[in-house]
């Protein structure tokens, strides 16, 4: 081994290499991956940095390869992470249903390019963000998380495998091309900085009678056991009982898919993340996530600055979705505008939540939206509600 | 008086997982016989029960990890290659066996299969060939020779079938054995081989499915095929010198024979992820 895990100091880095040195931070072990642009530049790097830290690359013949390789590596114990784009997205999606069932944390990266299809290989999309959440069959739930820059990609990466092994869960860092395509300033901490968040492991030795899908915590996440431990454990994606067992009875199967999805909705509050901008007196809430978000904290700073009321709530987690900030950012606004690279997506969200009109700016994706239609959709909704006052443009 | 002599405990108890009984397999299916050449060689295998893994995709052969009292992963149809390679390349000390059916395998799963074999990954692989698709009712598959019929051939297959050890040998197997469900002591013997064969290796059995494949092609009584195999089973003579690799090919309507025996038992140096402290030439091997 000679290289350093953690690259701690300031750097100017490209988003894609940000999100490696976030895996490689992170204790990521092993990598299973298809190029695909605009990801391949994180299994480029990190086929490079896996074996300076003592880990496993290896590119697979797919994407469900992929999928099914990290998962397998992580089921023996090891971080183990993946990244494409839309495409390949798609391959993994039935066995994004199987580590949910097994609860095997992994973490896959979406570098979202213009889609559908082969779409717009080098050119940005966020149109797969309910892909994220939905896009593997049936009921389940999983993290996902959308960085704006450079630095998040390394953040969030760090929080995406801490999360995953917190909760048995996978999760998604759904970026797009040009955050990951983006050189800025990212700092990385010293190593005994960057969080940490464990499996739970069992306590009790193996032994006949251990259950390790019981979930005894209020946190409904049973301990964790790796292939090689002696317990001797069976992991299925058919519907099974606490022993693991194969059990095909509606009780067992609602009993198992209510408890797979309420580990997240119960735990969404270590999950959920976002950041808000101007919101202490915002009446005319912007929402976006991503490179939008960029755009949309331009439009909103212009839009203060002309005495508009205007605030901004960045969605850092998509899922779980921020809920409780836009509940109660509904006391107070007159009016929600969503922005985002897709033709309505994070919107259908943001309108279960809210009876104020909401109104989205979009785009199907190719190019940044830029601050100029988010701030005219603000200035149009400013002028259109009378009791939206502007306020005077020396208080902004 | 007539002794019954009762005995308390099988050798093989601890390898299954008696709670789990009675298991989902049909009246004369080939598939328990494998699994039990399977539990023998690993109580043979001198390797530690606990470090061994076995994985599976979706099928009724792929039911058997559900049955052994091991390290068990049950995955998703085609796909439990990819998820031994992943295990396997994080804990190379674990000795991973893929036991599935020729339809995971070599349909939906063919991609991992040849890559697999083309890496020359550790995993062991064992696929039971009964030329249907046997979960789901007794469709065509991959294996099911010209001609046919099954529930999705109903006029006879258009299609020509795989030959499995032929395919596996160009892939770049190691180790490619084909026997039927009547050789139990020859997959026990291979399947302990293989154990101690690095690389990536691969043992056809070729098994009855009454219901599937035997009741669509007047085979419905899984005895009649395991008697047909007795009757038409040769072992092969060197492949490709005296047996050429077509000859490999199974139809079992036919009165023809059936080749069987060790095809492939080469050396070739085992996939291993890059390690830096290997000089370039070390990488492999
Ligand atoms: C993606 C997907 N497609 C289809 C199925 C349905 N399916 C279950 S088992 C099976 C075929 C299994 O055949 P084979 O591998 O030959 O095993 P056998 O049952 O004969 O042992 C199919 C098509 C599935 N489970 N998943
Ligand atoms: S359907 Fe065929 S393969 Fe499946 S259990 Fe029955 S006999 Fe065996």
């Amino acid at each position: 081994m000679r290289g350093r895990a953690v690259l701690t100091g300031e750097h100017f880095m490209h988003g894609d290499h940000a999100c490696t040195e976030g895996a490689i931070a992170a204790g990521c072990r092993f990598f299973a991956g298809y190029p695909i642009t605009p990801s391949t530049e994180i299994a480029e790097r990190i086929a490079q940095r896996l074996p300076e830290v003592g880990g496993v690359f290896i590119q697979m013949e797919d994407e469900i390869a992929s999928i099914l390789a990290i998962i397998g590596a992580s089921a023996a114990g090891a971080r183990a992470m993946s990244a494409t784009s839309g495409p390949g997205f798609s391959l993994m999606m039935e066995n994004i249903g199987l580590a949910v069932m097994m609860e095997i944390p992994i973490v896959i990266v979406d570098v979202q390019r213009g889609s559908p299809s082969t779409g717009l290989p080098t050119l940005p999309g966020q149109a797969d963000v309910m892909q994220a959440r939905w896009g593997s069959h049936g009921d389940y739930a999983i993290a996902a998380y959308a960085p704006w820059s450079p630095q998040e990609m390394f953040d969030l990466t760090v929080l995406a495998f801490n999360v995953a092994d917190r909760f048995r869960i996978p999760v998604m860092v759904m970026s797009d091309e040009v955050v990951g395509h983006m050189v800025e300033r990212v700092v990385i901490p010293p190593e005994e900085q960057i969080p940490r968040w464990e499996r739970k492991r069992p306590t009790v030795p193996p032994e006949n009678g251990f259950r390790p899908f019981l979930a005894e915590d209020d946190d409904l996440v049973p301990p964790l056991v790796h292939a090689g431990e002696g317990y001797r454990v069976h992991f299925t994606g058919l519907t099974h009982d606490e022993r693991g067992y194969p059990d095909m009875s509606a009780e067992t199967h609602h009993r198992l898919v209510t408890r797979l999805v309420e580990k997240v909705r119960r735990n969404a509050d270590a999950m959920v993340r976002y950041e808000g901008y101007g919101l202490e007196d915002a009446r005319i809430v912007v929402i976006s996530y991503g490179c939008t978000a960029r755009s949309a904290r331009r439009a909103v700073a212009q839009a203060r600055a002309a005495g508009i009321p205007a605030g901004l709530l960045r969605l850092i987690s998509l899922w779980p979705f921020p809920e409780k900030p836009l509940r109660d950012l509904a006391r107070q606004a007159e009016a929600f505008i969503v922005a985002e690279m897709n033709l309505g997506q994070m919107i259908c969200e943001v309108e279960r939540y809210v009876a104020q009109p909401v109104i989205g700016v979009n785009h199907a994706g190719g190019a940044m939206i830029p601050p100029a239609p988010i701030l005219e959709t603000i200035e149009e909704v400013a002028n259109r509600g009378a009791h939206i006052g502007r306020r005077k443009a020396s208080t902004g | 008086m007539a002794h019954t002599l009762v005995a308390e405990k099988h050798p093989l108890d601890d390898l299954i997982r008696t709670d789990r009984m009675p298991h989902i397999w049909c009246p004369g299916c080939g598939i328990g016989i494998v699994m039990r050449c399977y539990a023998q060689a690993i109580l043979e295998s001198g390797i530690p029960v606990e470090q061994h893994v076995i994985v599976s995709g979706i099928g009724c052969a792929a039911r058997t990890p559900g049955y052994m009292n091991l390290d068990s992963y049950h995955t998703t149809h085609g796909r439990p290659i990819p998820f031994a390679t992943g295990l396997k390349l994080v804990k190379p000390e674990l000795m991973v066996t893929v036991f599935s059916g020729d339809g995971d395998l070599a349909a939906i799963g063919g991609n991992h299969l040849i890559h697999a074999a083309r890496r020359n990954v550790d995993i062991k692989v064992i696929c039971i060939n009964n030329f249907n698709y046997g979960m789901t009712g007794g469709q065509v598959g991959p294996t099911t020779p010209l001609g046919a019929k099954t529930t999705t051939t109903p006029y006879g297959n258009p299609e020509y079938p795989f030959n499995l050890p032929y395919l596996l040998a160009a892939a770049g197997a190691v180790f490619v054995s084909r026997w039927t469900a009547i050789h139990a002591r020859q997959v026990k013997e291979d399947i302990l081989y293989t154990f101690h064969k690095p690389g990536f290796t691969f043992i056809e059995v070729l098994a009855p499915c009454p219901v599937g494949f035997g009741k669509s092609n007047n085979l419905d009584e899984g005895v009649e095929e395991m008697w047909l195999y007795r009757r038409r089973c040769v072992p092969a003579g060197r492949v490709p010198e005296e047996t050429p690799w077509e000859a490999l090919q199974v139809d079992l309507r036919e009165e023809r024979p059936i080749v069987v025996g060790r095809f492939v038992d080469e050396d070739r140096p085992v996939y291993r992820p890059v390690r830096l402290e290997d000089k370039p030439s070390e990488h492999r091997g």
